[in-house]
């Protein structure tokens, strides 16, 4: 059975986002990027089905600009053994990418797909829901745990009211939750592997896939911030001050 | 006109209390608003509907398999419902919402607006992005319609209406999927509040040094109801599990008072706790950025003031 993994390149989370001052978006120049670490949760679920002998071959998919081929290497690097890359120079969004993905999945006869539950740039948490729906495939979000046997996944499901297990025939599409394992660090050896892997570059046009009407983004602004409070001297004071709020 | 559909969100009879709140952004948007209540019985879900200030119409839609209210059963019939001429299709930015309506925007073509925090008009949105270090401002085509989910956290609930609105039960003839089946629900098993609703939440960071030493976090939140979190940094030495790391690559969070403990503020931490109400840092660093952004800072060793502050509160 052959696994497709998206993966997307988005400013590392440890950077602090800055706003450009024409509020035309955030500063991207000169920031760290690194793959979504939702994805990397994805990827790992793939690598471990592969390591069980669930799954024979993992396809890792990116759709965007030229610098998303570090982020395919990183997704080799994990264990996929190819990658697609969907090359595309203008921004595009959820819709247009889960076209370009779902096109993929087709192409590639994958059975199944997995996708972090959401991109920690612009957190839509849009893209796997999408694709599952062009497919009119099933769909498990916001996955904590997944067991494959035979034409089905179990999967049990992060929801507000706690744990939700559902059964879907494969194919389907999957969504990574931050429960659902911790991925392992990546080792020289297989980032020097990850190099010689081969990564096919398509793009929309050959995918059949015309972009769909966007969001205009009108600005993007700054939060207001919080203000620096007081320090107290002893744990005394401290209780003093949340009793006199009534928040203890 | 704005014509809205408000996704009546239920479980076991009961509406989701999240409803009142969307219906409070519908309201924002201005024009009809009519709530569809999808369930195997949903009467009373639908009279709950019905009671909130600003709907207009309540349809109830029964249906044995929408009992579970399952995505893939919900969407088609949502989608047969938008295209009767609603401008707008609205679900609460909870799990359920979250996974139901990305389907029923791809199945009408149109990009979602995810996670709206505030209403400009009928087709201007404010939406958070990068864990709401940033605000995005859209404007949304509105042909066909606009597909969005509302963050709770934003609204405020509409209040009681002084009349109730109509309630009309609809059957729609959409063949439904048979493809993903409902096993369990279990629902969260721990003593302790669960992170994500508790009103107060104890968060222990690297500071904290090894997992047994974690028992001094467990046992203040246990004393003060909490639940409790976690940096990144104690999560990746291996203290706690992933589950309970707060931040952007976690859960965000907004309690009504936080304690920061041994937390030393890493931007990707502050993403995840920005709307809680009140901070309390305690860290041994008077440098630590986590007090640029705390309400009351206590300086000084941990392994003390937490065993003293539990014993005090």
């Amino acid at each position: 059975m052959k696994a497709l993994v998206s993966v997307k390149r988005v400013i590392d989370y440890n950077v602090r986002i800055q706003v450009k001052p024409d509020g035309s978006g955030v500063v991207t120049d000169g920031v760290k990027h690194s793959v979504n670490p939702f994805d990397e949760i994805a990827m790992e679920e793939a690598v471990r089905l592969k390591e069980k002998g669930k799954i024979t071959e993992i396809i890792a998919v990116t759709v965007g600009g030229a610098k998303c081929e570090e982020t395919l290497r990183t997704a080799l690097a994990f264990g996929a053994d190819r990658a697609v890359h969907v090359k595309v120079d203008e921004e595009i969004q959820s819709l247009t990418a889960a076209q370009a993905l779902a096109a993929v999945f087709k192409k590639e006869g994958t059975e199944i797909f997995f996708l972090g539950k959401q991109a920690i740039d612009d957190d839509a948490a849009q893209t796997g829901q999408m694709v599952a729906a062009l497919l009119d495939l099933p769909q498990a979000t916001f996955a904590s745990k997944v067991e494959i046997d035979g034409g089905k996944a179990t999967v049990t499901r992060e929801v507000d009211a706690g744990l939700e297990t559902l059964e879907i025939d494969l194919p389907a599409i999957i969504t990574t939750d931050l429960r659902l394992n911790e991925p392992r660090y990546l080792k020289l050896p297989d980032i020097m592997k990850a190099k010689k892997k081969p990564i096919e570059v398509v793009s929309l046009a050959d995918l059949g896939v015309t972009a769909a009407a966007a969001l205009k983004r009108v600005k993007v602004a700054t939060p207001p911030k919080r203000s620096k409070g007081v320090m107290v001297k002893t744990v005394d004071e401290l209780v003093t001050a949340l009793k006199g709020k009534g928040l203890i | 006109m704005s014509k809205i559909l408000v996704i009546g969100q239920q479980a076991e009879g009961k509406l989701n209390s999240g409803i009142a709140k969307v219906v409070s952004a519908a309201k924002a948007v201005g024009g009809e608003i009519h709530v569809v209540v999808f369930a195997a019985d949903g009467s009373a879900a639908a009279a709950q509907a019905a009671a909130i200030d600003g709907v207009t119409k309540v349809i109830q839609i029964d249906r044995a398999e929408n009992d579970h209210g399952l995505a893939v059963i919900v969407e088609p019939q949502i989608v047969a419902l938008a295209k009767t001429g609603y401008s707008h299709v609205f679900a609460a930015g909870t799990t359920f919402g979250k996974d139901l309506l990305p389907r029923v925007a791809a199945k009408l073509g149109v990009q979602q607006v995810s996670d709206i925090m505030a209403v400009h008009g009928a087709t201007s949105f404010d939406r958070p992005i990068y864990a709401g270090n940033a605000i995005l401002t859209v404007e949304a085509p509105a042909e066909p319609c606009i597909v969005a989910t509302i963050r709770l956290a934003s609204f405020q609930a509409a209040g009681d209406a002084a009349a109730a609105a109509p309630i009309e039960k609809q059957t729609l003839d959409v063949s439904l999927p048979t493809h993903t089946r409902f096993v369990k629900l279990e629902a969260q098993k721990s003593e302790r509040p669960e992170l994500q609703s508790a009103n107060r939440v104890v968060s222990g960071g690297r500071a904290l040094a090894s997992s047994e030493n974690f028992s001094i976090i467990y046992s203040l939140a246990d004393k003060l109801k909490a639940g409790v979190g976690a940096s990144r940094a104690a999560v990746d030495s291996g203290y706690v599990p992933n589950d309970m790391q707060v931040g952007q690559t976690g859960k965000i969070i907004a309690p009504e008072l936080y304690f920061a403990i041994g937390i030393s503020g890493a931007i990707q931490h502050l993403a995840g706790i920005k709307d809680a109400r009140t901070i309390v840092a305690i860290n041994k660093d008077p440098e630590a950025p986590i007090f640029e952004v705390a309400d009351y800072g206590l300086v000084g060793d941990l392994f003390t003031l937490v065993p003293e502050l539990e014993s005090k509160v």
